[in-house]
């Protein structure tokens, strides 16, 4: 398959975007350098809560190359408004959620280790660091509030939200599920921790704004997910400019996760920065910043009960979760541990009634926002980690417990909001069992064992929402914004194409597979195809890419184009051709006269449409461009079963995962390559948070992992080659039948790891990250215990 | 742009990169990172931390690994660099540079140079009949966020041994 040839639908067509990205000739923020351009440097908090009363930053001003230093008396000065949270949760009492006020540069507090007290603007990088050390700011140190679980008894951190709660929200039938716990033969009952995790995309963060004095205009290159958001908070609610005299750039972007959806302080600053010095003004992260500053996932403490019947059968499934929100509300932090969460709580499950209460807490800490998978790691998690315990209390097989509860009907209305349109949860478990050779798992604990190693194997059968998402249905649950997407195809005279897509492109391929679509419907080689994304000038608007939407909602709306394309193509083809437009097939890149062997081929009918001679312009516009918004139906439901073997050495602690097995329902699979190498590295961040990645904050709200000699990565030799495979049921909500694949290693993986370890360490309570340390306490513990039985 | 005062010295610099001798006027704590970036415009090297961890910053320095955020542009005065831009030839991609397309190596690409830098240095080190478990370990120093090294393993085995075959077919 090379590029000049036509990609069908469901080949492994090699990526058009390789070739810069392999030579060195990506374009990255960083990589970008603006005439006149001068460097920001962000004085940084260093107390984890402080009352600022004053900042003096005369010393600073006269240091050498200082261009400017503004604070937050100059943001409050200019009506700059704060950052903001762009879903409204209300509690169960009613009351809608506490936002906390979160200005761009600190007003009168700091609220965590690297809030943003001041940025100094120099001619280097270097200036503008020494002029930073000289700024002498007055803080009165508050007490901190790092721990989660004391969140409430600590120092109120925002004057609006007593006991640091921003929202105690309910999702299901609290009475139904009391009642199915009154006549439950089983109960169990679970405590959780969901690891705080820094997402560490490789390219750190970055920005550079500059203002156009002569159009009044401004202009941001930054690393974003979803520039036109950007765009559209930054006008609308922080003001920096009108939505047409802002325009938001997201060039190459070297990875995402979540973590380059929000609106971050460092672009807004850089942004209205760029006027006020008059000077184009550059910032990039280090990765200290990027530690200190990324919005961080998870981290939630849950309490679970599930009830159960005499036959093995789930009554109700109960949880109370307290979600750790940092210090501010970040730009789509609310809907995180609640509709993203408790909205999967029913698992690939028959559960008749569900009953969850989220209390979301401000703490000290960087705030906490969507992570690859966001919510639904943390109720995978969750219902995968209580359904082994349940299965071993009960003493049935873990595989067999869960195909017993398998919703096996579809639709399948919930619980808990959402409605399941098609799966085959059965089928993946079957093959997952087949592939990691289930049935032989005893011979080679056996086998393990006589070698002084304990072996586990662990199971974990996910469902996620993804194809992100019906407006209407999100309106309903408190979206400030739609979550439809657009595209735009122009057929340019000459017969090639040019995709316009709202769906920004990170590392997930979009230049190839969106170009593959193209390709396959008209017929043309892919190599004529172009997609542009990431500029607010170039396309018109776009929701951007998280929630594994851009296949399920990114391509619907280009589907949607490429018929608009072919219906005026018919058109015009037919009129050429003077045939009725009824007659004209359209097939293979060529238009056909049915049953007969006139016709013509793509590239005639586009110069045609753009010559305009053989039809009637009354009738039918010049020109071959069009449009779609595409807004889905539901949400998709990728779901799947992931099974992980572990072999422990009970002398050092460490794991070595030795099988890692993974079967997913994707839907239609537009490119099996790609598709492949997202869950590969969804799974290695699912093993990560598992075994080796933990955010630690100390008592007094200092972040102690800031670097990565601190925060463990997981690297080559920590993980092994794993096995893929796909099942396929069609996504019925979407015209290509997709239903997302970006998350799902994240989601899956580490109930599944935990699992394991819980089979080989012989005990439930195994807590993330597991590291050696920890293992090796339980493998001793356990080693005990035997001894004792 | 205007002079900033600064009291030390300027160094003159020269070394080859990419084949091109190039000499500079330097402040003495230049990185060498920061020189092929900022005075070369070669972008292709990245900086993806602060700690010599993550090995987006990997160029060849008189043939050797050498991550460039940790060494000073003065050390490398008068040595041969190569970095991400300079791999293909006129007759094409570097055999390494096509196995991480062809095995999809790469995700964002933002790793990816210092990813092929070492998988050279590996095969320069090791020969190019590289196993997973050797790969996997000689990866130590670079880290990727998007891939779980699933392909990257597999494209490094297959780029080395297609430098292998090339290195065969040439001595024949």
């Amino acid at each position: 398959m090379n590029d000049s040839t036509v990609t069908p639908i469901g080949a492994a067509v090699r990526r058009k975007e390789d070739q810069r990205f392999i030579t060195g000739k990506g374009r990255y923020t960083d990589d970008l350098s603006r005439p006149g351009q001068a460097f920001a440097y962000f004085l940084r908090s260093p107390h984890a809560h402080a009352t600022i009363r004053g900042i003096d930053t005369a010393a600073a001003k006269a240091m050498p190359g200082v261009v400017g230093i503004l604070t937050g008396a100059d943001l409050a000065a200019d009506k700059i408004g704060d950052l903001i949270c762009g879903w409204l949760v209300t509690s169960k009492d009613g009351t809608p959620m506490h936002m906390g006020s979160h200005p761009a540069l600190a007003k009168d507090k700091v609220r965590y280790v690297g809030d943003h007290v001041a940025v100094v603007i120099a001619e280097t990088l270097d200036a503008a660091k020494d002029a930073a050390a000289a700024i002498a700011v007055d803080y009165e140190v508050l007490p901190a509030v790092a721990d989660l679980a004391a969140a409430d008894a600590g120092a109120q951190i925002h004057d609006n939200a007593p006991r640091n709660i921003s929202y105690e929200w309910e999702l299901g039938d609290k009475a139904a599920t009391e009642a199915a716990f009154a006549r439950a033969a089983h109960v169990t009952k679970i405590d959780l921790v969901n690891n705080r995790l820094a997402p560490n995309a490789m390219e750190p963060r970055a920005a550079i704004g500059e203002y156009d004095a002569g159009d009044e205009a401004y202009t941001l290159w930054t690393t974003s997910q979803n520039p036109h958001v950007a765009r559209l908070v930054l006008s609308a609610f922080v003001g920096i400019a009108p939505e047409h005299k802002l325009r938001v750039i997201a060039p190459d972007v070297g990875g995402g996760f979540g973590s380059k959806i929000f609106i971050y302080a460092e672009e807004t600053v850089c942004t209205w920065a760029a006027k006020k010095v008059g000077r184009p003004v550059k910032w990039t992260a280090d990765r200290s910043e990027a530690f200190l500053s990324d919005a961080h996932g998870r981290d939630h403490i849950s309490h679970a009960e599930l009830a159960t019947d005499a036959a093995g059968k789930i009554l109700g499934f109960k949880v109370h979760t307290r979600a750790n929100l940092g210090a501010y509300m970040s730009t789509f932090s609310s809907c995180i541990p609640t509709y993203l969460y408790a909205t999967l709580l029913s698992g690939q499950y028959a559960i008749p009634a569900i009953h969850c209460e989220v209390d979301a807490f401000y703490t000290t800490t960087a705030p906490v926002d969507a992570y690859r998978g966001a919510g639904r790691p943390e109720a995978t998690f969750l219902v995968e980690r209580i359904m082994d315990k349940a299965a071993r209390e009960l003493a049935i097989d873990p595989a067999e417990f869960r195909r017993r509860n398998f919703v096996t009907q579809f639709p399948h209305q919930t619980p808990v909001i959402m409605n399941y349109d098609a799966g085959d949860y059965g089928a993946s478990l079957d093959l997952a069992l087949e592939m990691a050779d289930y049935k032989g798992f005893p011979a080679r604990r056996a086998e393990a064992e006589a070698r002084g190693k304990l072996r586990g194997i662990g199971l974990s059968n996910y469902i996620e929402a993804c194809g992100i998402a019906p407006s209407a249905a999100v309106g309903s649950l408190g979206a400030g914004v739609g979550l439809w997407e657009s595209a735009e195809v122009r057929v340019n005279p000459t017969g090639n194409v040019e995709v316009l897509t709202g769906s920004h492109s990170h590392g997930q391929g979009h230049e190839t597979t969106f170009a593959q679509l193209v390709s396959a419907r008209l017929g043309i080689p892919i190599d004529q195809v172009s997609v542009v994304h990431g500029d607010t000038d170039k396309v018109q608007f776009g929701m951007g890419t998280y929630g594994s939407r851009s296949g399920a909602v990114g391509m619907s709306a280009i589907v949607k184009a490429l018929d608009k394309v072919e219906a005026k193509a018919k058109k015009i083809a037919a009129h050429i051709l003077e045939a009725a437009e009824g007659d004209i097939e359209f097939k293979d890149g060529r238009f056909t006269v049915a049953g007969t062997d006139r016709s013509l081929a793509f590239a005639e009918v586009a110069l045609n449409a753009y010559v305009a001679h053989k039809f009637p312009t009354s009738e039918i516009e010049p020109g071959l461009k069009e449009g779609a918004f595409y807004d889905p139906t539901n949400f998709t439901f990728p779901a799947g079963c992931h099974i992980c073997e572990v072999e422990v050495d009970p002398e050092t602690g460490v794991t070595r995962i030795v099988n890692f097995t993974a079967v997913d329902d994707f839907g239609v699979v537009i490119n099996p390559m790609i598709v492949e190498g997202q869950v590969h590295g969804g799974i290695a961040q699912g093993v990560g948070q598992a075994l080796l990645e933990g955010v630690t904050y100390d008592a007094d709200g200092q972040l102690v992992t800031g670097s990565y000699m601190d925060y463990t990565m997981p690297r080559a030799d920590d993980l092994p080659s794993f096995k893929l495979g796909l099942t396929q049921t069609r996504c019925p909500s979407n015209p290509l039948g997709i239903k997302g694949c970006g998350e799902a290693g994240a989601i899956a993986a580490p109930a599944a790891v935990i699992n394991a370890l819980a089979d080989a360490l012989g005990t439930q309570d195994v807590p993330m990250p597991a590291t050696p340390a920890k293992v090796w306490a339980l493998a001793k513990t356990r080693a005990v215990r035997q001894a004792a039985e | 742009m205007p002079e900033i005062a600064n009291t030390a010295a300027k160094v003159a610099v020269a070394m080859t990169v990419n084949g091109r001798l190039v000499s500079a006027e330097l402040d003495p704590r230049t990185l060498l990172v920061q020189f092929l970036r900022e005075k070369l415009l070669l972008t292709g090297t990245h900086v993806g931390c602060d700690t010599s961890q993550c090995g987006a910053c990997v160029v060849h320095v008189d043939g050797a690994a050498v991550k460039s955020c940790t060494m000073l542009a003065i050390q490398a005065d008068g040595m041969s660099v190569t970095t991400i831009e300079g791999l293909a030839g006129a007759s094409g991609l570097h055999p390494m540079q096509e196995a991480f397309r062809e095995h999809h190596g790469l995700q964002c690409g933002f790793c990816t140079p210092g990813m092929i830098m070492t998988a050279l240095d590996m095969v320069a080190r090791l020969g190019p009949d590289l196993d997973e478990a050797t790969i996997r370990e000689n990866l130590d120093g670079n880290l990727c966020r998007c891939t779980g090294y699933h392909n990257i393993v597999k494209a490094i085995g297959a780029g080395a041994a297609a430098m292998g075959a090339g290195a065969k077919v040439a001595a024949e």
